[in-house]
């Protein structure tokens, strides 16, 4: 302990400071922590949802699937429909693309606007390879995102879309 | 009549300064349209702080009639827009004003610019103006999807998923801003209602407070 030890008016801002401090800090806090939820909520897990095609049917040439599902999003549910292209690949496996370009979020459409043998997003003439890879110089930087797919009863089933890793 | 009440308060609160200091000072010759014409581009920053009174009255007369929830957002428009004397007046004061306000704060900048005006020692009013311009885009980017039309339903997922591309916190902004991970629905409407119509507004006439207190410590720029 030094020989000048904290005078009164140092002791008296130090407290005030911590209490202050604490008191503000109490304010924000939960009002912070309410604002942020959403992002410290995390991701709800992604349920399988049915649709109507069945997997015999399926080809090498992407067909649209359209599904509903009951959709909650927070006090307000509602049935939603959303969009896959199908096709099997080479391999004989099940490939489901998300039809939202990954340029600014419109609708993919198979061979949209007459460009054989890929998925042409109108907004922007964005393209992509049937696989989902885009094509370089059109102006989507990643590949179309890619269903989870399961089979029930012989129909398709698809999860929630995911980052396609195709290289 | 008037003037006996406003002695009345003068002679116990003094407040002839108060607004002395504030409104009763003369407007130098080169700044003055009366003087030299060319000097109307001197009115463009006021011109931005009217319309963006009108902005603010419209503004809290709209909310006398609109709903912030999806069920009902685009029917209360709808309502007081068609069935509401002068909704279509007082919606559109609050439209075109949206547009307008860009335009004149555009302006304004181009004048602050070309003159040199944003020079030592007015570097810091430059700098609050730009974030008054960034509070002005936000102001008009969360109320563009207010009335929950398909115009304004994919012009939001659209800046959304542009606010996504940001580099490293990029999916928190955007569930931030949308308050949901996938849906832009019923916590996007009205998240964006509070930004609209508390936070940007409240950060706004911070700024414009500061803005104005400089210019009137440091005076408008000299003639070129």
């Amino acid at each position: 302990m030094s020989k000048q030890p904290v005078s009164r008016r140092q002791f008296l801002n130090y407290t005030l400071t911590g209490v202050g401090g604490f008191m503000a800090a109490g304010m924000l806090m939960p009002m912070v922590r309410f604002a942020v939820d959403p992002v410290l909520k995390g991701e709800a897990a992604g349920d399988f949802h049915p649709t109507q095609q069945k997997v015999a049917d399926l080809t090498d040439v992407p067909v649209r699937v359209d599904f509903s599902y009951e959709q909650v999003d927070a006090w307000y549910t509602s049935e939603v429909t959303n969009t896959a292209w199908v096709y099997k690949n080479d391999k004989g496996e099940i490939v489901a693309l998300s039809p939202i370009c990954k340029h600014l979020g419109c609708t993919v459409s198979w061979e949209g606007n007459d460009h054989a043998n890929q998925f042409f997003c109108p907004c922007h003439n964005g393209l992509y390879e049937k696989s989902g890879k885009n094509v370089p110089g059109t102006p989507p930087l990643k590949p179309l995102d890619v269903y989870p797919t399961a089979e029930k009863d012989g129909l398709l089933q698809l999860g929630k879309p995911e980052a396609n890793n195709i290289v | 009549m008037l003037n006996k009440i406003y002695d009345w308060v003068d002679e116990r609160l003094d407040i002839t300064p108060m607004w002395r200091d504030i409104a009763d000072h003369e407007v130098p010759e080169h700044v003055n349209p009366a003087h030299h014409f060319s000097a109307f581009v001197y009115c463009f920053g006021g011109l931005t702080f009217f319309v963006t009174v009108i902005q603010i009255l419209s503004g809290m007369f709209l909310t006398m009639y609109y709903v912030p929830d999806i069920k009902n957002a685009w029917e209360s428009v709808y309502y007081l827009q068609n069935e509401v004397a002068f909704g279509v007046i007082v919606r559109g004061m609050h439209h075109w004003g949206a547009s307008l306000v860009i335009v004149m704060m555009f302006l304004h900048t181009l004048r602050v610019f070309f003159q040199g005006a944003y020079k030592k020692p007015r570097e810091l009013n430059w700098v609050v103006g730009v974030l008054i311009f960034f509070v002005m885009l936000g102001l008009g980017f969360t109320g563009y999807l207010l009335p929950w039309d398909m115009k304004a339903l994919f012009a939001t997922k659209v800046g959304i998923e542009i606010a996504a591309s940001t580099p490293l916190i990029g999916h928190e902004l955007k569930v931030l801003l949308a308050g949901h991970p996938d849906i832009v629905g019923a916590q996007t409407l009205t998240r964006f209602f509070a930004i609209h119509v508390f936070f940007l507004p409240a950060a706004l006439l911070g700024l414009m407070g500061a803005h104005f207190i400089m210019i009137r410590k440091q005076g408008i720029s000299g003639p070129l």
